[in-house]
């Protein structure tokens, strides 16, 4: 007897109970279906996030006052902490502190909304550099131009605007010249970006971006910064330069022991980490579900399977008696065993990448996010295996049992 | 040459029936044997021993020469498969699968090749005149034609003995016959070892021995005086 001989007579036992059959792979299907969409949005998701973090830029180094917080208790400590000031950009300038920054800029979170001639908008208000944030983000203005340096030296009221902010407050006229308010201040609009969307930092679509110095000195009057964004050389050196800020900030506000530090670095680096790790943890709790509901379904497999050897007692005995071996026996209802697992998986595949399909499109379409549909071949490649292996583990014993009957038990069987 | 050598063979069930007291006999190549006997007594039992379906509990038995334990599994499932036809008392056929496959069954489980199983199998449907019948579902047919089947598969591989089961036992006289005729071709133009269990006079007749069984004993052991042939039966 070949394989194939074996296959034929699987496929042609299981197309006799064909109902039996399809109820028997549902939970099969069911778990398939879970890996293939827990694979597909999965990766959907870190896509997603990965690339808006990529609009930052992996070379990109925060520094926030206060300790780094390891709880929601310690959010407020960072909002209010006043230690990030202007003799630190100083020192972080200096070649010799830090050899490898290229670019430095303090920001500002100033809350509030901005007014034009009665229409009001609440955007995201920085303060900061025009020019930083047009680099570090690739958003280049549509009309206008940015402010510069000397703005920043000479405390400008001037202003950057999203594309959103100048639709709410102005229509479809210009908005190039105009004066907005911002906390009763008068702000003239220099230049409007270009539509950018969200991005990990925020949406550029409805950000104000005024010189930081004239955020300090006229919206909040305050002489610290909520941020300091650097820039490294390159990626590779993005470590090594958060360590020599740590030194150089630590010289700067005469602390010796790095427990007390009352600023924090975050890399980019970091940040890609810990949300790997949170949907690496996140996949590993659904998977152990759906390992979970493979198991019951293999079981499932594994009691029709000796449900159908007992009722087929006949049909081995049958075989047996004109020259099947125990190996012949052992083959067959293996072979149907995988075959249903397979089959299982096969249908798990196609529900499952229908399904997470509809999920990418209803994302994409009703919650607005770039969300891409992702088919996961590994997913797929693991289904069929798994189902496979299955079959094979689940399928074992009643095929055992089956290929050790007696034939003349099995004859006589009623 | 004895193909079949049984000495004292005794089978004592798992449940402490006692089926087989000492049976003894031989039965050579070619020959045409009958076992009879009333039903309880035991041939059923005889059957499965001598065709290596089941072994006895003492006593001595040899196929061709050999016993039981001096094949490995495998080996005695190429036996059964290459050199012995087996038609059962009852339950013989898959049901749900056509007469072809039922025939071509055999075949799988030895080394010959697809092309060559429908061949192999078509012909042996033919021989018993069942050609009209060959894609039909077993469970469609009626009784006789069951058997007619089940002999077809029997011989599908030219094995050197065919047991035979009761093979007319739940047929009516008419296709009774048509069976017995062929069994008896078998044996005297296809020159196939028969052993044929019945417990009816007028089936066993159709064999030059007959070997009477009671309640697991040889009873008599004789040859047929004036065996009855079935197709001068239908002649008149
Ligand atoms: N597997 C078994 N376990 C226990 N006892 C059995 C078994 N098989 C048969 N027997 C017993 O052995 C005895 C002989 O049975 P067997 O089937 O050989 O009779 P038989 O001559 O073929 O009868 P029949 O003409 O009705 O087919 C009976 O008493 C039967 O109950
Ligand atoms: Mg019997």
């Amino acid at each position: 007897m070949t394989i194939i001989d074996s296959f034929k007579m699987a496929i042609d036992s299981l197309g006799i109970n064909r109902t039996r059959s399809a109820l028997t792979i549902l939970g099969i299907v069911i778990g398939i279906t879970a890996i293939m969409m827990m694979m597909s949005i999965g990766k959907g998701a870190e896509n997603l996030i990965l690339n808006e973090i990529g609009g930052l830029g992996a070379e990109t180094i925060i520094i926030r006052p206060g300790k780094e917080p390891t709880g929601p208790s310690d959010l407020g400590n960072t909002l209010f902490s006043d230690s990030l000031k202007k003799r630190d950009l100083e020192f972080l300038k200096r070649k010799e502190n830090v050899p490898e920054l290229v670019d430095v800029m303090p920001a500002i979170i100033v809350p509030g909304s901005v007014s034009f001639e009665g229409e009001t908008f609440s955007p995201d208000i920085f303060g900061g550099s025009a020019e930083f944030f047009s680099q570090a983000f690739g958003v280049f203005p549509e009309e206008g131009v940015l402010f510069d340096e000397s703005d920043i030296k000479g405390r400008a009221s001037v202003a950057v605007i999203g594309s959103k902010v100048r639709t709410e407050l102005f229509g479809n006229d210009s908005a190039t010249g105009k004066y907005i308010r911002i906390k009763d201040k008068k702000f003239r609009v220099v230049g409007v970006l270009g539509e950018r969307g969200q991005t990990s930092f925020v949406n550029f679509d409805r950000v104000v971006i005024v010189p930081y110095t004239t955020a300090q000195t006229y919206l909040l009057g305050v002489d610290y910064f909520h941020e300091i964004i650097t820039k490294a050389t390159s990626p590779d050196v993005v470590d090594r330069t958060a360590r020599d800020i740590e030194a150089t900030l630590r010289e700067a506000h005469n602390i010796t022991d790095p427990e007390k530090d009352d600023f924090f670095v975050v890399t980019q680096q970091g940040v890609v980490e810990q949300i790997q790790t949170i949907l690496g943890a996140l996949t590993a709790f659904l998977s152990s579900v759906v390992a979970i509901a493979l198991v019951v379904g293999g079981i499932g497999i594994m009691n029709i399977m000796l449900v159908s050897v007992t009722e087929r007692t006949r049909e081995i005995g049958l075989r047996k008696a004109l020259g099947a071996t125990e190996k012949d026996i052992l083959m067959q209802f293996l072979f149907e065993a995988i075959l249903l697992t397979a089959a299982g998986g096969l249908v798990g595949i196609i529900l499952g990448a229908l399904f997470s399909f509809g999920a990418a499109f209803a994302l994409k379409q009703f919650g607005g996010l770039a969300w891409q549909f992702v088919f996961p071949v590994s997913a797929m490649l693991l289904g069929l295996g798994v189902s496979a292996l299955v079959g094979v583990v689940f399928g074992l014993y009643p095929a055992r049992k089956a290929a050790q009957k007696s034939p003349i038990e099995a004859l006589r069987y009623e | 040459m004895n193909l079949i050598k049984a000495r004292n063979i005794e089978k004592i069930y798992s449940d402490g029936t006692h089926a087989l007291h000492g049976v003894s006999f031989d039965i050579k190549e070619g020959e045409f044997a009958a076992i009879m006997g009333p039903s309880g007594s035991g041939k059923s039992t005889l059957l499965h021993i001598i065709g290596f379906l089941d072994t006895q509990s003492a006593g001595e038995y040899y196929f061709n020469g050999k016993s039981f334990l001096d094949y490995t599994p495998d080996e005695v499932a190429h036996i059964r498969n290459q050199e012995m036809g087996f038609v059962f008392q009852m339950f013989n056929l898959l049901p749900r699968a056509t007469v072809l496959e039922n025939v071509t069954l055999p075949l799988v489980y030895s080394s010959v090749k697809g092309h060559l199983r429908e061949t192999l199998a078509r012909k042996a449907i033919e021989s018993v005149g069942l050609s009209h019948r060959a894609e039909y579902e077993a469970f469609k047919l009626s009784g006789g034609e069951r058997q007619r089947v089940a002999i077809a598969r029997a011989l599908v591989n030219k094995p050197q003995i065919i047991f035979a089961d009761e093979p007319t036992g739940n047929l009516d006289t008419k296709s009774g016959k048509a069976v017995m005729e062929i069994i008896e071709r078998l044996n005297e133009e296809d020159g196939h070892t028969i052993v044929l269990i019945t417990h009816e006079t007028h089936t066993a007749e159709h064999a030059q021995r007959i070997i009477k069984i009671l309640d697991g004993k040889v009873e008599s052991d004789e040859v047929v005086g004036n065996r009855y042939h079935a197709r001068e039966h239908f002649k008149k």
